[in-house]
């Protein structure tokens, strides 16, 4: 389980996340939802040891992962995939997912595995990242932070413009990671696919959390998608 | 295997012109494939890390005195060669240690900054390394065991050896999953990063590794031409293994090589012509760099060759 624990973090001096506490359990579904600018990504950035926190604690099974140096923290367990996928776009498809893999020694069954998730991957091993279409883009973001074995997956709006049929490809991926028993934090918003996909939601604003709710107890109607989310 | 071919026809090609190239081509392919190694080094940090360096002389020099000086210490040339390519490596892990906590335009400046202080220490000490002047080593401090390498053919075989053991660790490292890693570096740090990699340290291998090779071509165009200065420790031969790499392209592993050789070729020729060569070869590296930005095996693997490494 992913704890945090009144975490405060920021750019300079400029303090972004207020006492954010929250949990992320194993084989569950935490969406992250709030307005543009609510610190969303911020949090993202800040339990992946991108920025320094100021306060607080974050710990993934009981050990502190708080501090760590950035590339130390997928070691221990987290994997992240940013807006934006941002892919090593002069590598192929199967030496992306190299890269991801040499860091666990290069796991032939976490490869394997990937490639079950995704078969149009497979069917590109050769291909250049860059020349990828969209959806297959991000399957392969997703596809290499999985080759790092994690425990949780933090999953930042990872359907952003991609066609229908690739954000149901991803929906359905989501659900099976979480079926696997892995602990994904995803930051979406569209009502429709975090009801579809949450087991809980955590509203943001203005860098703090305004509420936690069940996503079974929410309709798409609720007021906390109004009040937090402008829909 | 076509990429392994490829490279192994290369090699091959420079053992037949040993025997074919006239004397004049033979003593300056010698030089091309000793600077060539160089080009190949800087192409590591360069080409497939992505860290543009301005001070690469420093650890060229260091080879080039490491190993002049020891020689003219007594030591035989084995170790001495050795000593200069450890000299280059060891030269390029302590500085890289400081100036790669810098990136983009300031590494450049601060590894120039380094250059240029190894540079200014080498004609403060003038009395040992002889500054401008330079010295020349002895007959005896370039007899490699029994070969003796001031003759010509031993002189372009030692050459070419170590031009083939250059090219084909290169090859080796580009292709293996390290050689991706540095890739990735270049293309994204913060995504390397995430995925487990210590950036700075994929760098700092990276930057040790380009200087063993800088480290091995002075080490070896010491022996092999039996000439230590100052000069090489200039600007200029910071400026040169980039013209290189740019030249042949950048991140290929054969591109410094063909680099170098276009570059070698074009003063001989232009200078041949006029006595403003300088200006001609000016304009005609404006002229590729514009029709081929990625430099020539660049282009060529843009346009079709995608399994050129």
């Amino acid at each position: 389980m992913l704890e945090l624990r009144d975490i405060e973090a920021g750019y300079g001096a400029v303090r972004v996340l207020h006492g954010i506490s929250l949990s992320a359990a194993a084989g569950e579904v935490t969406c992250i939802m709030g307005r543009n600018g609510a610190g969303k990504s911020t949090l993202m950035k800040a339990i992946m040891g991108l920025l320094p926190l100021t306060a607080g604690r974050i710990t993934l099974d009981g050990v502190a992962i708080e501090g760590l140096a950035a590339h130390q923290v997928p070691r221990h367990g987290i994997a992240y995939v940013p807006q934006g996928r941002r892919l090593f776009a002069e590598l192929t498809v199967a030496e992306n997912l190299g890269v991801g893999l040499l860091v666990r020694g290069g796991d032939a069954a976490l490869r394997r595995h990937v490639l079950d998730l995704f078969p149009r991957l497979e069917e590109r091993l050769d291909q250049q990242a860059r020349t990828l279409s969209g959806g297959e883009q991000q399957m392969l973001a997703i596809g290499r932070a999985l080759c790092l074995g994690p425990r949780v997956l933090l999953l930042d709006e990872p359907a952003e413009g991609l066609q229908p049929s690739m954000i149901t490809l991803i929906r359905d991926t989501v659900l099976r990671l979480k079926a696997e028993g892995l602990a994904v934090v995803l930051v979406e918003q569209r009502v429709e696919a975090v009801l579809e996909m949450a087991d809980q939601v955590v509203f943001m604003a203005n860098g703090r959390v305004a509420e936690i709710a069940p996503a079974r107890g929410l309709a798409p109607d609720a007021p906390q998608f109004r009040d937090h989310v402008g829909i | 295997m076509k990429a392994l071919l490829l490279h192994l026809g290369v090699l091959a090609g420079l053992l037949a012109l040993n025997f074919l190239a006239p004397a004049y081509h033979h003593a300056m392919l010698a030089r091309i494939m000793v600077l060539a190694v160089f080009g190949l080094g800087y192409n590591i940090a360069f080409g497939y890390t992505g860290l543009l360096s301005l001070g690469h002389a420093l650890y060229f020099a260091a080879g080039l005195y490491a190993t002049g000086l020891l020689s003219q210490a007594g030591w035989s040339a084995g170790p001495a060669l050795l000593a200069g390519v450890l000299a280059g490596g060891a030269i390029a892990l302590v500085s890289g240690a400081l100036a790669l906590r810098t990136a983009g335009v300031s590494l450049m400046i601060v590894t120039l900054m380094f250059a240029q202080a190894g540079y200014q220490t080498i004609l403060y000490y003038t009395p040992l390394t002889r500054g401008e002047e330079g010295f020349n080593l002895t007959n005896a401090g370039r007899m490699l065991g029994p070969v003796n390498l001031t003759e010509e053919t031993p002189r372009y075989l030692a050459a070419l050896a170590l031009f083939a053991v250059a090219l084909l660790l290169k090859l080796a490292l580009v292709r293996s999953r390290r050689g991706r890693v540095m890739v990735a570096v270049r293309e994204n740090e913060e995504r390397s990063r995430m995925l487990g990699y210590d950036v700075f340290r994929v760098k700092l291998v990276a930057l040790t590794l380009s200087g063993l090779y800088a480290g091995a071509a002075g080490a070896a165009w010491a022996v092999l031409f039996g000439y230590v200065g100052a000069g090489f420790a200039g600007i200029q031969y910071s400026i040169l293994p980039l013209l290189y790499t740019l030249l042949g392209g950048a991140g290929t592993v054969l591109g410094p090589f063909l680099g170098a050789l276009l570059m070698f070729y074009l003063i001989d020729l232009t200078s041949d012509v006029s006595q403003s060569y300088l200006f001609m070869v000016g304009a005609s590296l404006l002229i590729l760099v514009v029709f081929a930005p990625k430099g020539i095996l660049g282009s060529l693997r843009a346009r079709g060759l995608k399994w050129l490494p």
